[in-house]
């Protein structure tokens, strides 16, 4: 992996190679997921904590220690701060990381963030040592009470996990760019590479897609796509854009016509 | 004696290397975390770490998620 200057990004001090963050749920078939990641070049990989009978390992850590790409644990699944709080220190045990991204859900219908919960448990995992990244909703005043509660960077979500949408509420997510001074990672909702750019226009510093490229049709083409979307975005908030005007601005000039 | 293993009711004696080694065929398999009563047992305390009646114990790893 490269790593140029203008696409480093540091979280807690520790800097990542890529702004593209790659969740590995829902890929149909774990073979598939080495291609996936030569593609993607992700900074971080996310990956859940289950009871071992539950679910068959079959090698995805083998799979994400040979790739030499580093692993985020999550809490997915988790209703409650006591729940999460557990989960977090399970995987800080399993894969000997103190890194963590946050997720305290309300119910299991709607994945929303449960925000009372999420703020007790990120309070929680920064007095224990662990560097939080929570997934929230795109609400600057809950991501400000996550960052002053020590949270490491604070990640919104565009629209609801696995929906594909997009980002339903781009001022939103501007606004809690404005709101935090850690880093604003775009968690959930990410349907394809426009929305991947877009969330680095508004000044994202980097976005996390999962189901986006699993369940794409193409996954290790659409692995691509987003790095490019992440890479663009990138430079397209760096470059400014224009502002939006309602009326048209010549960019010829008007003197020297002919008739 | 009988402990809980992630929801289901188990016989067994010893300590939780011994369960790891009858579970996973291995006393101290890597990518694994071990809970007794909500506690985390550390990897380092798996050996000697004796399972009473009654623990509730949950044993994870990672597995493919967003």
């Amino acid at each position: 992996m490269t790593t140029s200057p203008m696409n480093s990004l540091k979280i807690a001090g520790r800097e990542l190679s890529s702004r593209l963050f790659l969740g590995t749920g829902g890929l149909p078939n774990l073979a598939l997921l080495p291609a996936v990641i030569d593609a993607a070049e992700p900074g971080l990989v996310t990956v859940s904590m289950r009871r071992t009978s539950s679910t068959a390992t079959g090698g995805l850590l083998e799979t994400l220690r040979a790739a030499k790409v580093p692993i985020l644990p999550n809490t997915a699944g988790c209703l409650s701060a006591r729940e999460a709080v557990l989960t977090a220190e399970l995987a800080r045990e399993a894969l000997e990381t103190d890194w963590v991204k946050l997720e305290v859900i309300g119910d299991e219908t709607s994945l929303m963030p449960d925000a009372v919960e999420l703020v007790e448990a990120a309070e929680q995992l920064v007095r224990k040592g662990f560097t939080v990244l929570p997934y929230a909703t795109d609400d600057a005043v809950l991501a400000r009470r996550l960052a002053d509660a020590g949270c490491a960077a604070v990640m919104p979500l565009g629209s609801p996990i696995g929906s594909g949408l997009g980002i339903l509420n781009p001022y939103a997510i501007e606004a809690v760019v404005a709101a935090v001074d850690v880093p604003v990672v775009l968690d959930a909702g990410v349907g394809t590479a426009s929305d991947a750019a877009l969330a680095m226009e508004l000044g994202c510093a980097a976005v996390l897609a999962a189901t986006a490229v699993t369940r794409a049709d193409d996954p290790v083409g659409m692995a691509r796509a987003l790095r490019l979307a992440v890479e663009a975005g990138h430079a397209a908030r760096g470059a400014g854009r224009i502002p939006r005007q309602a009326v048209a601005r010549a960019s010829s000039p008007m003197e020297g016509r002919i008739a | 004696m009988k402990i809980t293993l992630n929801s289901e009711p188990m016989e067994v004696s010893g300590t939780v290397a011994d369960l790891l080694e009858a579970r996973t065929g291995d006393r101290r398999p890597s990518g694994i975390a071990v809970a007794v009563d909500e506690e985390i047992v550390p990897r380092d305390d798996w050996a000697r770490w004796q399972l009473r009646d009654g623990h509730v114990v949950e044993i994870v790893t990672a597995v493919q998620g967003g």
